[in-house]
């Protein structure tokens, strides 16, 4: 299925700690186009794992309304598809079984979800390694599994909390292309949360930069780049300009400093 | 090859131990009384055998029972301190607090309330094995991944689903250690409560030996003590392979990974 959109009104979170409270989320307002792929670009502790989790309908909002495909989320919701940094699969299942776990779940007849599941996982890769347990993976192929896992009932959208986050750099970047790849191919609506400012440039048609304490939207960016963006987009004037300009962004927010405060001597 | 030679290494071992003893045992002319050599100890064993394989058939069958009882009550307990936020807030800090008043200590008590036949006994063993298992159990259940259940939550999964496909077997590996320390417990629970009051069983015939300076009697009796310990343990660990074959077999190559 094709994406759906997703708005944010105002939606705000703010956690309770006894007499204290926090800010985790000033009022948000985002549109986010049927089939778009929107990066979330931020450090450590801005929120915006807390802003998947709530367009997931996995934590309420305090305050404003989210909606997916124009109903708002109130419960966990089901039509989409989620990956998190860590891959996250059942230890006791295989491959396959991990994929299809998710139909299981759902109550569905997951025995004819079967050639599906092994198609999927032949185009991420992982033909052979179908009835392979997750310990016999390596880091990047088990997050290869939890992305077929989220794409197996064919969700309207794909949230991803920095799904490459705990991988080496080279399997990185493949999974990048294979994503773009996936993206293309499907036009989901992708909500995708990294820290990585090249990798939300190289993926997303628009870039929210997120600055922390309170966590808020500092910016939204359009990256009107040509797709596919593969390996060379790197090289265009247009991509050094968004990058150089968000690292600008984080230098004013005092996120990233020129000189380095620690001194070894 | 490492599979024989991972249990060829121990026996050797305990074989040169055995060699050891019982050489030291002639060398130093040991009176059989303070510490039998381990052909003295076999041959007792033979000469009892009668009396030991039916106080060992008693012992078994109140290890297997009050083991077995605290298998079925501490599971359910288990999941429902899990899932019921009610439970834990009421039965389980009880249940906490009462695991660490000694067992051991309020046996005698139990002699008195049910006298000295099975039922005293099998209290005895229960209580060994519970707590150990309880806690085990619950913390099995409550030390799911929270992205799991995020996963899970997005499926829209109901809780029976949600119990059988996930969360049951994430509990297993913490499960069965519970189960392998019910085990060993079990073992001493029999034994201690035939020491306090009984009339047949290892324990008894234990006392009846050491009372009368039957050394190797004595040591006869704990090897086939030992015994009944073991294959226990190591039927638990057997059900364990088979039950989470992917956790044994993660810990196998954890183990390789250190070793390299």
């Amino acid at each position: 299925m094709s994406g759906v959109p997703i708005r944010l009104a105002a939606a705000a979170k703010t956690f309770r700690r006894g007499t204290q409270t926090t800010e985790a989320l000033t009022p948000i307002d985002i549109e986010i186009a049927p089939g778009e792929f929107f990066a979330v670009v931020g450090p450590s502790g801005c929120g915006k794992s807390t802003l998947l989790k709530m367009v997931a309908g996995l934590v309420p909002a305090t305050s404003g309304e989210i909606a997916i495909a124009g109903g708002t989320v109130r419960k966990p919701v089901t039509d989409l598809g989620i990956v998190f940094q860590s891959p996250v699969l059942l230890d006791w299942r295989t491959v396959l079984g991990n994929v299809l776990v998710q139909l299981e779940l759902r109550g569905l007849d997951a025995a004819s979800y079967e050639p599906a599941a092994r198609r999927l996982l032949d185009a991420v890769g992982l033909k052979g390694f179908e009835d392979r347990y997750p310990f016999e993976l390596s880091g990047g192929m088990r997050q290869r599994a939890a992305i077929v896992r989220a794409l197996i009932h064919d969700p309207p959208v794909l949230l991803m909390d920095e799904p490459f986050g705990a991988l080496d750099a080279l399997t990185r970047e493949q999974l990048r292309l294979d994503l773009e790849a996936l993206w293309l191919a499907k036009r989901k609506t992708v909500v995708f949360i990294t820290h990585s400012i090249d990798e939300a440039v190289l993926l997303a048609d628009r870039v929210a930069v997120m600055s922390p304490r309170p966590g808020k939207i500092d910016r939204l960016l359009t990256i009107d780049l040509p797709r596919p963006r593969g390996v060379t987009a790197r090289q265009l004037p247009g991509f050094t300009k968004v990058v150089d300009d968000v690292t600008n962004l984080f230098l004013e927010r005092g996120v990233l400093q020129t000189t380095g405060k620690l001194s070894l001597a | 090859m490492a599979r024989i030679r991972s249990v060829a290494q121990p026996l050797l071992l305990a074989l040169a131990v055995l060699v050891l003893w019982e050489a030291a045992v002639r060398l130093f002319d040991v009176p059989n009384y303070l510490l039998p050599a381990p052909t003295a100890i076999l041959a007792d064993l033979a000469r009892r055998w009668p009396r030991i394989l039916g106080g060992a058939w008693i012992t078994g069958l109140e290890i297997l029972g009050g083991f077995g009882m605290a298998v079925v009550i501490s599971l359910p307990l288990a999941t429902g301190i899990a899932f019921s936020a009610w439970m834990a807030r009421t039965i389980y800090p009880l249940i906490v607090a009462f695991q660490v008043v000694p067992k051991i200590a309020i046996a005698p008590i139990f002699v008195i309330w049910f006298g000295i036949g099975w039922i005293s006994k099998l209290t005895l063993v229960f209580l060994l094995c519970f707590f150990p298992m309880l806690v085990n159990n619950v913390a099995g259940f409550r030390g799911i991944n929270p992205e799991i259940m995020d996963f899970a939550r997005s499926t829209g999964a109901n809780s029976w689903r949600l119990f059988w496909r996930i969360r049951l077997p994430s509990a297993l590996p913490s499960i069965f250690t519970g189960l392998r320390i019910g085990a060993v417990n079990a073992v001493t629970g029999a034994v201690v409560a035939e020491f306090i009051a009984s009339d047949r069983g290892l324990g008894y015939l234990l006392l009846e030996y050491n009372g009368n300076l039957l050394a190797s009697a004595v040591f006869a009796t704990v090897f086939v003590l030992s015994a009944i310990g073991l294959s226990i343990y190591y039927a638990v660990e057997g059900i364990e392979r088979l039950a989470i074959p992917w956790h044994t077999a993660q810990r196998q190559s954890e183990k390789v990974g250190e070793q390299t």
